[in-house]
């Protein structure tokens, strides 16, 4: 059994039909891209598994678990953590700070322990510390730990952001156009980081990118959406020569 | 040696060191002051509204800047701590120590307060933004409204209740009236100390610090920075707004006990918008965020008011400038970037001369 | 038929609720933001009307006329100080500064007339009309109110959808950025909202004190915000809903004053927003708003 299965998954929104009859299936420790032209529903496709959104129809099936319509905090403690295309940071608080929040379901202390400073109190803390400490060095952030997040350079809150995710501790992670706005550098520096995350965590990951070599150069397995319906899937090289795949992106019928 | 290890602390903690420094240095002063006599009396008379204020600031300031959400009837609740909690000290009084009577007045007015945060903020907090704002008003108002119409006594029957006069309570000769509608608790013996006050800021101080540093706190910040963000990773979005509000309202109603019981009578006018805003000016002018900002500013505005008498009927006027300018300085994206970067050309400055005087000891 | 001459006041009293509320939803659905000062618009408006009409003794229409110039300039000039330099910050700061500006109109008002209520002189000089031989009497002032109400509500809803300009405000409200990018001038459209909605208000003000004769610095602040209610329950952003919820609220004020309790009819109208924000927080008429993820 795969780690992820998505069987006939669709929501409209009013009459609009956004994504209809989707099927996926990720197998653990996978790198999995999900591509299609601009509007073609992949961010809404994120919403639902994540549970911002409520699908009007299908399945999604975590480890075994059914999560179809549950709450995004149920979702990400069952194990899915995400990034958004548009970064969302907690903009004010410490680049540390956005980690422990990230931990906030791995080291748990209730509030009593807080306000009063039970000896709990420092333990976990300093856990949170240390496991807070140990993600931002994977992303070459710890010496700006005591930074605002609003402080940080664009290619870094992206990399905050994905260590505030794996933070929770998932077995999925969802990266909604990690490459956004970065220079090749950047872009082949996160792609080595994106391949020692899933090495290091045993975690698959579905990533939505624009970015066509980041996509072929990291992805196992592909799902095109066009209009919100699947017109392909396979590995790069299927995906790159199928004809339905290239109309779509040329615009052409 | 020292200095190493003041600097080897966290900078959250440091912070909160120098507000409980202000704090303990401010009351040893008062002492001080009071023992040599030189003290006015409006003065003292100022202490434990001061520290009344400072509560209320606190409390505010930790919904409008760590849960990002804006209440408008702070009074409200702190009108809700004082009645209950003096009812509670009226009754007792006779009955058990004083001692027992006072802190069972703190605790139940914290407690009626803190239900009633929890009654208006469970279906207001669910939505985002603006209903908060509206709700509490509407919440400030209605107490105002209900506590200048209620009419408690009590009897050998029983407790008798009345929203018309104190006739219809139906009193037996030996009744006593508790609460007389627009007059309310009359006959309070005072209990309220400056020491009383100042033991209530530190509680509150070290439970707002300690519940803003800790995984709580973090969550509630994490909620007002993103709370979609905040969702995404597994945050329960209405149980963390939950306990910074009601927090918020417990010691807003302990304020209001301290406020009452430093008073004769208590009427429920003195609760009502006005104050709810004076209190909102006290977190706004000493920072949206910062509770050290909260106690200066709430303790510095109750008695400067009193110093200058004369510009009493500017006062409120001064406030409403007050709370536009100040956002419109300390939020308009184009100051604020304005702000930041002569700062930081200060800041350049500064570590360039910094570098210059070291150079010149490492020459020496 | 004490039953119907309640209906009816409660209905005079709703148009008051709805055309206060037009402002409201139209500056929230356009500028996004809640304008707290709106309730203290009206009351400047009012304090106009009676020095015009009363002290000075000018033509009531005139009077009115006069008012609304008065709020139309009042309202923009707020919007281009107070508000537009924080249209990128967070709503947190603008509803701070509504309320600055609400408290400045109060307190400007208090320091030049004074918090002594002045006797407002109804605007209205017809006689009531008696229905039944006398048992229902209805005043000219419910009348008019109600009729101007939806004169009011029928015009603006011909503006917005028939005019080029109301088509820009409404592309505002759904997209400002979209709007921008189609050559839309965003800060014109949301100040011609400012200046409807307080022209509004003025209008609401000499109405509203010709059937409650009270006027003072903070005559407009409850009003102001059992008008906000009535736009939340009818459905933020949604002028018919501006309408229904006002009419409706104000006949709920007026039953619960006459069959409940005059002391808690207050107490009841915030009950209905808090049970409106449990059971369908978006009005009767309002629509989902979808955040963006």
């Amino acid at each position: 059994m795969a780690l992820l299965e998505v069987s006939n998954l669709g929501i409209a929104f009013g009459g609009l039909q956004a994504v209809a009859q989707l099927d996926l299936k990720i197998e653990k420790g996978h790198l999995y891209g999900l591509i299609g032209p601009n509007g073609a529903g992949k961010t809404t496709v994120f919403n639902m598994l994540t549970g911002v959104y409520k699908p009007t129809e299908g399945n999604i099936v975590l480890d075994g678990r059914d999560i179809t319509g549950a709450t995004p905090e149920t979702i990400s403690k069952a194990g899915i953590a995400r990034t958004f295309q548009n970064i969302r940071l907690f903009n004010d608080m410490t680049v540390l700070d956005n980690v422990k929040v990230g931990l906030h379901n791995q080291v748990k202390y209730n509030m009593w322990t807080g306000i009063l400073r039970l000896p709990a109190y420092r333990e976990k803390e300093h856990e949170m510390d240390r496991r807070a400490m140990k993600l931002l060095k994977i992303f070459d952030l710890d010496k700006e730990a005591n930074y605002k997040a609003s402080q940080l350079p664009y290619g870094k809150q992206r990399k905050l952001e994905i260590a505030r995710a794996l933070a929770t501790n998932p077995k999925l992670l969802l990266l909604d156009e990690p490459a956004a706005g970065m220079n090749p550098n950047e872009t082949e520096e996160l792609m080595q980081t994106v391949r020692s995350v899933r090495d290091q965590f045993g975690i698959a990951v579905l990533l939505i990118e624009h970015d066509m070599n980041f996509v072929m150069g990291i992805c196992e397995e592909i799902t095109v959406l066009d209009y919100g319906r699947v017109i392909a899937h396979g590995d790069g090289k299927t995906i790159r020569n199928n004809p339905k795949v290239i109309a779509a992106y040329l615009g052409g019928d | 040696m020292a200095m190493t290890k003041w600097n080897n602390i966290k900078k959250s903690t440091k912070s909160n060191l120098i507000t409980f420094g202000i704090v303990i240095g401010f009351y040893l002063l008062v002492q001080i002051l009071s023992a040599a006599g030189v003290m006015t009396n409006s003065f003292a008379g100022q202490l434990v509204p001061i520290c009344a204020y400072v509560v209320m600031a606190i409390s505010l300031n930790l919904v409008v800047g760590f849960l990002g959400e804006l209440s408008l009837g702070h009074a409200g609740f702190m009108s809700v701590g004082a009645f209950s909690g003096t009812l509670v000290w009226v009754s007792l009084y006779d009955t058990v120590p004083h001692w027992l009577a006072l802190i069972l007045a703190f605790v139940v007015g914290g407690l009626v307060a803190g239900l009633f945060g929890f009654v208006v903020g469970v279906p207001v907090l669910r939505l985002s933004g603006d209903y908060l704002a509206i709700v509490t008003l509407a919440f400030g108002e209605i107490v105002k409204n209900f506590m200048n119409a209620v009419y408690l006594g009590v009897d050998s029957n029983g407790l008798h209740f009345s929203l018309k006069d104190s006739n219809s309570l139906g009193l037996e000769p030996d009744g006593k009236i508790l609460i007389n509608g627009a007059m309310g608790i009359t006959g309070i013996k005072k209990a309220s100390t400056f020491t009383i006050g100042f033991v209530l800021v530190l509680i509150t101080l070290i439970v707002v610090l300690n519940l803003i540093n800790s995984r709580s706190g973090r969550a509630i910040s994490a909620i007002r920075d993103n709370e979609i963000a905040a969702k995404s990773v597994g945050i329960n979005i209405t149980r963390y707004k939950l306990i910074g509000f009601v927090t918020s309202a417990v010691f807003a109603g302990m304020a209001g006990v301290l406020y009452s019981l430093n008073f004769s009578s208590l009427v429920a006018k003195k609760f009502d918008y006005n104050t709810s805003i004076n209190i909102l000016v006290f977190v706004v002018l000493g920072g949206i965020g910062s509770i050290r900002g909260s106690v200066i500013a709430a303790a510095i505005l109750t008695v400067l008011p009193e110093m200058l008498r004369g510009l009493n009927d500017y006062r409120m006027l001064i406030y409403a400038i007050v709370l536009i300018v100040m956002m419109i300085f300390t939020r308009n994206p184009k100051l604020v970037a304005w702000r930041k970067q002569f700062t930081d050309k200060v800041k350049a400055q500064f570590v360039k001369s910094k570098d210059k005087s070291k150079k010149s000891k490492g020459v020496a | 038929m004490q039953f119907l001459s309640y209906l009816i006041n409660g209905i005079s009293l709703g148009s008051v609720y709805a055309l206060i509320a037009l402002g409201y939803t139209m500056v929230y659905g356009i500028a996004k933001m809640l304008n707290f000062a709106h309730g203290d618009v009206i009351m400047i408006g009012s304090y106009v009307i009676f020095f015009a009409f009363s002290t000075f003794g000018m033509n009531p229409i005139l009077s009115v006329i006069l008012a609304m110039i008065v709020c139309t300039i009042l309202g923009v000039t707020i919007e281009r100080l107070a508000y537009r330099p924080l249209r990128e910050a967070p709503s947190l700061a603008v509803l701070i500064t509504a309320i600055g500006v609400s408290y400045l109109l109060q307190q400007v008002a208090q320091l030049l007339w004074s918090s002594n209520p002045k006797n407002f002189k109804s605007v209205v000089s017809l006689s009531p009309v008696t229905l039944f031989d006398g048992q229902l009497i209805i005043s000219a002032e419910t009348i008019v109110t109600i009729a101007v109400c939806i004169i009011i509500m029928i015009a603006l809803t011909a503006f917005i959808n028939h005019t080029s300009t109301g088509h820009a405000m409404l592309a505002v409200s759904e997209d400002r950025g979209a709007a921008q990018l189609m050559g839309i001038n965003v800060n014109a459209t949301i100040s011609l909202t400012f200046a409807i909605g307080s022209a509004l208000a003025a209008v609401a003000g000499a109405l509203m004190c010709s059937s409650y004769p009270t006027l003072m610095p903070t005559t407009g602040s409850m009003p102001g915000i059992k008008a906000f209610v009535a736009a939340v329950f009818g459905g933020i952003g949604s002028i018919p809903g501006a309408f229904l919820g006002g009419i409706l609220l104000g006949i709920i004020e007026n039953l619960s004053k006459a069959y409940i309790s005059t002391q808690l009819s207050d107490a009841i109208v915030f009950l209905v927003l808090i049970v409106v924000l449990i059971v369908k927080p978006t009005g009767l008429l309002g629509k989902k708003v979808n955040v963006k993820v």
